[in-house]
């Protein structure tokens, strides 16, 4: 018997405290590794050839100026593609070097490895390629009416006779926009002298990146290994390969460890952006608001490959209603084929483009009905009970749209008059605006995305839970990008096994099932469900081993007698390995109706704007949201998030656009493509809206895109109020605000 | 040609044998990898460095040109033992780290500020940080971190 008492309260670094990072420390001091970092013993350089056209049939490709270098070892082109020669997200449709013809601006041709970096970009350089232009196809309406897409949506549910008496038509568009992590575009491939490779490479996904790489070259499985390394960023960026598949045939064909990594012009045309669309809408209402008929007609630009294009149409279609009940939905969409850029994966996933558009309905719609634009949004907000408007999906978690909206409204509306500093002023220190120009406006927009993969794809994440003598280790393939998920899953193993000490430990693709990727805020629930029903588990067996009923730091104890002490308990080797799957969904029928999506998120955003209407300057004051987050693991870290997925949506509401003219970038930089600073940064108060029923761990929601997607609107409809103009298009320049002729 | 300086107050030297950025060198020859490329072009700040107690990109400094001077890094605002200096705590009780790629280039910038000013203003702080962009934390914890150090030791 002894004399301590078993704990009762909750463990320290569990579930709902803000405990920090495990890896800040090394962050702060510059000594955390990152793929840019990464060096091996008589490691090789290589560098990629690029085209400089958009659409151009390759006649002839010539090495010699580049091999004659001296420290040149390989230059590889198609021909040398062993395998499959072909990836691709979904589709493997784009040729891993091209082949025959390139149809972007930017795509790879040829790659070579050179002693150092500066020798292989100048390899790199003086290979020949002979190319004969031809015409590319820069427009994605001509793209859709030649059949050149990747994917056409259809959605029609409720009479489609159904017709309101107030109606507003609108036209939108959506510029491209860079995720633009900090991290570039960086890897390590390391030959294993068996003809295997091991990659260690920026990734969100390592299981797929290894599919890709064995696929393309021609391997066994097990002779490609994946591993997790420290990333500067993502949103969305890393989803798709880019240097993995250069990196590993650079690797076995020269025989020595090769390392690559992209500059930021090389960054902005080697991952894929979001798309651009376009968008015609048509709201029908009776006069009391309420929404009798959604109109649609979508149209994303893919770009050059297919990459996510597919789900991202698919999204932007679901989502294209916005948080509301509506008993009749006509949407149409395209995905379209054109010798742009490609687009992909970036945070919000095709609702951001939508969640512009319809809420630029709504209070289009409100005005029209001389209504609150905020009541028009509650007499219409979805809840649990209510099928969602395009797919009919029943909802049956947790959906507090009318939460979100109240509590926003609710919040104090905490903002100074500008001042005269002309650091609080639009333009800043360019000292273009004077104080008494200067108007203010403020603006509201609620969003709603899907959690986790939809449309019937087998979604899951394996995790396995370790308790040693230096706690419980959490072993996972899932991938830190900054989030914070070597915080949650220490603090969910904590909480479920009852002790204080928890790591996380990062798993190359041969030592752990696939985590799946680290996008559509999905890795709180699918591995962070994985880590709890592991924890779960391990703790059950591990007390009835012992025959008690509670374990802690201590040990195992039956009442209050500890029967077994924490260093007896560790002595024996405890793992429990659990895959976790989120409920099943399925494939639309052909009216796209069906139970696509495992959960949904929902979140309002209010924006307080000050502008010179004259100059067209903008200056994003205050962003305030209410966030639907199911149950709050940890709250520092989802403020976190929030600020941060704000940034990028104020980024696209007013500076941040990819030029592209013909299908070439005009603004590859981050001197030309302007991201937000700190003095571009609104204050932001954010509420936690927390509800039980969501089958993520405790109760947990993904939080990391919703920030995103509606702060975008509501910062727009925040310039309108201040200005009067319309405001079809984001980003929302300058001129669109002070010359006459955007009326 | 050998070039000669003091880095984070100990004696190093590199060749220079091509058109070489100091943080090329940093990185590359001198093993201070704390400094992080992210644009090459002066924009983001992720490389910064004191040069002769000025705070600069070391992306835009030909390696050449440290010849006989005192460069600090990241690694020189690092205490000896594994502790962290006050911004560097600062940042760490905000949670103000996420990806952390910012990170050195905020330290060295944030660690210039309070050397100079130990209690500076909001406005003070933003303007300190303008030239180093975050791509995560969309700045708030950030500057929370810096508002509470900046009113700690306040008088």
């Amino acid at each position: 018997m002894t004399t301590r008492t078993r704990q009762t309260t909750e463990v320290t670094g569990g579930i709902g405290q803000s405990t920090a990072r495990p890896d800040s420390g090394p962050k702060l001091r510059g000594e955390f590794q990152y793929a840019q970092d990464l060096t091996a013993d008589g490691m090789l350089w290589a560098a990629t050839v690029r085209s400089p056209h958009a659409r151009a049939r390759i006649v002839s490709i010539d090495i010699a100026p580049a091999l004659a270098i001296d420290g040149v070892h390989a230059v590889l082109t198609q021909d040398d593609v062993p395998g499959r020669a072909m990836f691709g997200l979904e589709h493997p449709d784009q040729p891993v070097l091209a082949n025959g013809e390139v149809r972007f601006w930017g795509e790879p041709v040829a790659v070579v490895a050179a002693d150092d970096e500066d020798t292989a970009r100048r390899a790199a350089a003086a290979v020949v390629v002979d190319y004969e232009e031809l015409e590319p196809l820069v427009d994605s309406e001509e793209a859709d009416a030649r059949d050149e897409v990747f994917r056409r949506m259809r959605i029609r549910r409720g009479d489609q006779d159904a017709r309101g008496s107030v109606v507003v038509e609108g036209f939108y568009e959506v510029g491209m926009q860079d995720q633009a992590p900090l991290g570039t575009e960086a890897g390590l491939a390391v030959p294993d002298g068996e003809g295997g490779v091991d990659l260690y490479a920026t990734s969100q996904f390592v299981h797929v990146d290894q599919e890709q790489v064995v696929a393309s070259l021609g391997l066994r499985p097990d002779q490609v290994r994946a591993h997790p390394v420290g990333i500067g960023g993502a949103f969305g960026s890393r989803e798709d390969v880019n240097l993995h598949i250069h990196l590993c045939m650079l690797a076995l064909y020269t025989g020595r460890p090769v390392k690559m990594v992209y500059h930021r012009a090389e960054s902005f045309t080697g991952h894929v952006h979001r798309h651009p669309a376009r968008m015609w809408y048509r709201h029908e209402a009776d006069e009391l608001g309420n929404l009798v008929r959604v109109e649609a007609r979508l149209v994303l630009d893919g770009g050059a490959y297919a990459s996510t294009t597919a789900a991202v149409l698919a999204n932007a279609c679901y989502f294209s209603v916005g948080p509301y009940r509506c008993p009749s939905v006509a949407i149409d969409g395209v995905g379209a084929r054109t010798n742009n850029p490609p687009c992909g994966a970036m945070r919000g996933f095709g609702a951001v483009q939508v969640c512009f558009a319809h809420e630029s309905q709504m209070d289009r719609l409100a005005d029209e009905l001389e209504m609150d634009p905020l009541e028009l949004r509650r007499i219409n907000a979805l809840a649990t009970g209510d099928f969602v408007p395009t797919t009919g999906q029943l909802i049956t978690t947790p959906l507090p749209v009318l939460e979100v909206i109240d509590s926003l409204e609710a919040m104090p509306l905490l903002v100074d008059e500008p001042g005269a500093d002309p650091l609080e002023l639009p333009g800043g220190t360019g000292l273009t605006t004077e104080r008494s120009d200067v108007v203010r406006g403020v603006g509201y927009a609620v969003s709603i995305k899907n959690l986790g993969f939809s449309e019937g794809f087998d979604d899951y994440a394996q995790a396995r839970v370790r308790l040693t003598e230096e706690g419980a280790i959490v072993e996972t393939a899932a991938i830190e990008v900054g989030q914070g998920l070597v915080t949650v899953l220490a603090q969910i193993a904590r909480s479920s096994l009852g002790v204080s000490r928890a790591q996380v430990r990062h798993m190359d693709t041969s030592r752990i099932d696939s985590a799946g990727s680290t996008s559509a805020s999905r890795q709180t629930q699918l591995s962070g469900g994985a880590t709890h029903q592991a924890a779960t588990q391990l703790r059950q067996r591990i007390v009835d081993r012992y025959g008690g009923d509670h374990l802690d730091d201590a040990g195992v104890w039956r009442g209050n007698e500890l029967v077994a002490s924490i260093a007896e308990v560790t002595r024996e080797t405890w793992a429990e390995t659990v895959t976790f799957r989120h409920p099943a969904t399925e494939r639309p029928d052909e009216n796209g109706q069906g139970t696509i999506h495992a959960d949904l998120a929902v979140a309002a955003h209010r924006a307080v704007v000050d502008v010179d209407p004259e100059l067209g300057m903008v200056r994003v004051v205050r962003v305030d949201t209410a966030q639907d987050v199911g149950r709050a693991l940890n709250p520092e870290a989802i403020r976190g998030q929030i600020e941060g997925g704000i940034m990028q949506g104020v980024g696209l509401a007013i500076m941040e656009e990819l030029v592209v003219e013909q299908g070439k970038m005009r603004n590859a930089t981050f001197t030309d493509y302007l991201l937000p600073t700190v003095l571009d940064a609104p204050s932001v108060e954010a509420l936690l809206i927390e509800q039980d029923g969501s089958w993520g761990p405790f109760g947990a929601k993904g939080v990391g895109e919703p920030p995103t997607i509606s702060s975008t609107p509501a910062v727009v409809a925040a310039i309108r109020a201040a200005t009067g103009r319309p405001l079809t298009r984001v980003p929302v320049r300058p001129q669109d605000i002070a010359l006459d002729d955007a009326l | 040609m050998i070039v000669s300086f003091r880095l984070n107050g100990k004696e190093a030297t590199f060749p220079v044998g091509h058109p070489a950025s100091l943080l090329d060198v940093l990185r590359a020859d001198l093993g201070a990898a704390g400094a992080k490329n992210a644009c090459e072009q002066g924009e983001c700040g992720s490389c910064s460095v004191l040069l002769d107690g000025v705070l600069v990109c070391s992306c835009l400094v030909m390696a050449a040109d440290v010849e006989g001077s005192e460069v600090a890094t990241v690694e020189g605002v690092n205490p000896a033992d594994s502790s962290l200096h006050p911004v560097q705590q600062a940042m760490d009780d905000a949670g103000a780290v996420q990806c952390g790629f910012c990170t050195p280039g905020i330290v060295v910038a944030a660690a210039d500020l309070f050397d100079h000013n130990p209690h500076p203003s909001q406005a003070e702080i933003k303007e300190a940080l303008a030239g180093n962009i975050c791509r995560c934390t969309g700045y708030g914890a950030i500057l929370r971190a810096f508002e509470q150090l900046a009113g700690r030791d306040a008088p």
